[in-house]
């Protein structure tokens, strides 16, 4: 039969295993916090847990351009502003939840306007008391930037290196933008002194537990529902507008809609994960829309495995592991150290680290008999040619 | 401007009318006042020099590029100028490219899967599951194309022939009224040529061909009505014989 037509969909040893793996961590490292005595070797302290939680919001991120640009072939490398608007909506939230324990004191307004001598709240701040809302404004916001941006993008055909420039431009535009004090999110030194989330103290071991669990359910649900489109046939139309656009469109699909209602999806889960990033660093600041930020989103994905899923989670966890250790140890290394790993792994690695894991495993099973050749997969079945 | 389609009554009996089309790109006239017809069930060879508009012609037809002047009229009635490259391709036209053009990340199933009529919507395809007729349909295209053994290798991995059967396998799954073939042999071997061109014959028994041509041998085994463009219009129409004895076809084209 047909390789998907008669698929479950969410079949396949990869998915049963990301999705086995985040559980796991998600279960397994709140108890060893919890259970395992701060002296063991197998303890794991709160700031870990932090620290994991954060990469986990990464995996999320990461997720949202693999979807996009490993199954549809658009190269975002701007995709860092849907996650710090998710981000700012979020530090909204948390700001006027401290009330009137800012240094201030003033319970309408958060310290920076007071210092900045504003009288009133900016009407954007309104709403952001209520969680309810601000769950809604995290998704919205960068859902509603997407549709914009990918609107008038897509249906003008803006494809490729113009697509990636203009969607660098969008992030380094709001990065200038929400730099400047009069803009009402804090300037330079964007949103931070948060104290606690539904009530819950933010600096408290159970919160920083609670947030860990929710990054990592959040990631598995991003996962099923990427899974969950790219097995379906939007998937291979997304696959089919990477692999030959003209060709998706003369069989009569709309592919500018294709694209738009995949980049809104996406654009929301990086709101998502900016969402459940703030509250676990403590601050959003401008610096999080900087371009710099937004490629190395892609390279998380370049390395794990472009068009995989699991491979961009993996990738997220791989290079931001090595970042913390590297920044630690020889901090002035590491930005050489990004660099020559995005060149060894276009390079040598084309199909990233699951790639190659995949391939290797593949030769072993086959044994000696397979040259692999430039086909990959397609090459084990290969038979006769048809004439 | 162009004249509205009512005012055009000879275009009723038409499959595909082109009047008075023309094309500039920067001064360029890619077509210079086309015009020609196809009516339902023919098969029509387009042949010309480098140059001459046959590719400009397909993408006028298929909505890739808009004519700065000109009716193209679409089953009698349709006018083609204003509508988008996906709304002309659901109403029947079906375009094989030049270059062979397949999904070479997806399985051979996989490309007719995608090429099979109905069902383009996005939320519709999220939740798409293909029926047994459509899989028997399928079937049946794989074995047309004599591609049937190869239903689950990756089109990437595919020779060139391969891929440019596929292609025409894909606009058999697609079933357009009309179908617009862009040199489907170049490249091909001799009887993978000869194949082809027994493969459009079948296919001519149940949809309107046009196929766009250099190779005369070729053209000659389809034993259909020949079109010579040059400079972007009609040179000459006939048989094959009749344009090859035409003294200005001769001239333009064939006696180099």
């Amino acid at each position: 039969m047909g390789a998907f037509a008669s698929r479950p969909r969410l079949s396949g040893l990869p998915a049963a295993i990301t999705l086995a793996l985040i559980a796991a961590v998600g279960i397994g490292v709140p108890l060893l916090n919890l259970l395992v005595p701060p002296g063991s070797a197998l303890h794991v302290p709160t700031y870990m847990v932090s620290l994991l939680g954060k990469y986990l919001c990464y995996g999320l991120l990461a997720l949202s351009v693999d979807l996009i640009w490993g199954y549809c072939g658009i190269l975002s490398l701007g995709h860092g502003a849907f996650f710090a608007l998710g981000g700012y909506a979020m530090g909204m939230h948390l700001m006027r939840q401290i009330g009137d324990r800012g240094v201030y004191g003033n319970a309408e307004l958060p310290d920076f306007m007071v210092f900045l001598n504003w009288k009133e709240l900016p009407w954007y701040w309104h709403g952001f008391d209520s969680f309810a809302f601000t769950v809604v404004m995290v998704m919205a916001v960068p859902g509603l930037l997407a549709f914009l941006f990918g609107w008038f993008a897509f249906r003008s055909r803006v494809t490729g290196v113009y697509l990636s420039i203009i969607s660098q431009a969008l992030t380094f535009a709001l990065m200038l933008a929400f730099f400047r004090n009069d803009m009402g999110f804090g300037g330079n030194n964007g949103l931070t002194d948060f104290k606690d989330i539904l009530g819950f103290n933010l600096q408290a071991d159970g919160t920083r537990i609670g947030l860990f669990v929710a990054s990592a359910i959040a990631l598995a649900l991003g996962y099923v529902l990427c899974r969950f489109i790219v097995t379906s046939r939007l998937g291979k139309v997304l696959v089919a507008v990477r692999d030959a656009e003209s060709r998706t469109r003369f069989l009569g699909y709309r592919v500018e809609y294709y694209k738009l209602c995949v980049f809104v999806v996406s654009a929301i889960m990086a709101g998502v994960a900016g969402a459940l990033y703030v509250p676990q660093v403590g601050i959003i600041n401008p610096s999080e829309f900087a371009p710099a930020n937004s490629i190395e989103i892609v390279i998380w994905v370049a390395v794990g495995g472009r068009g995989t899923l699991h491979g961009a989670i993996l990738g997220a966890l791989l290079v931001n592991y090595a970042k913390s250790y590297l920044t630690g140890a020889i901090p002035e290394v590491w930005l050489f150290a990004l660099g020559a790993l995005f060149i060894a792994v276009t390079l040598f690695l084309p199909k990233g680290v699951v790639g190659a894991v995949a391939s290797g495993l593949r030769g072993r099973r086959a044994g000696p008999a397979i040259t692999g050749g430039p086909g990959g997969a397609g090459e084990r079945t290969s038979e006769a040619p048809a004439e | 401007m162009s004249t509205p389609v009512h005012a055009r009554p000879e275009a009723r009996d038409t499959l595909l009318y082109l009047n008075g089309v023309s094309v500039s790109f920067d001064g360029f006239k890619a077509l210079n006042s086309l015009s020609f017809y196809v009516v339902v069930g023919e098969m029509r060879a387009i042949i010309g020099p480098n140059g001459a508009g046959k590719t400009t012609m397909m993408d006028v037809v298929t909505g890739k590029t808009r004519p700065d002047s000109g009716d193209v009229v679409f089953n009698g009635g349709t006018d083609l100028t204003e509508l988008d490259e996906a709304r002309i391709a659901n109403l029947g036209i079906g375009r094989k490219f030049q270059k062979p053009t397949v999904f070479d990340g997806h399985t051979v199933y996989a490309n007719l899967e995608l090429a099979l009529a109905g069902g383009r919507g996005v939320f519709a395809s999220l939740f798409f599951r293909s029926t047994p007729a459509q899989r028997a349909r399928i079937d049946a295209v794989l074995e047309t194309i004599a591609l049937a053994g190869a239903r689950d290798r990756l089109a990437g991995s595919l020779s060139h022939g391969q891929r440019q059967w596929l292609e025409i396998g894909m606009l058999l799954a697609q079933d357009p009224q009309l179908l617009l073939v862009d040199e489907p042999v170049a490249g091909m071997t001799d009887s993978e040529t000869e194949q082809t061109a027994v493969l459009l014959k079948e296919i001519n028994k149940s949809h309107t061909v046009v196929v766009v041509e250099h190779d005369m041998t070729f053209v000659r085994s389809l034993d259909c009505p020949v079109t010579v463009l040059h400079e972007g219009r009609v040179l000459a129409e006939g048989t094959l014989a009749d344009v090859q004895r035409n003294k200005q076809v001769v001239e333009v084209y064939l006696g180099r």
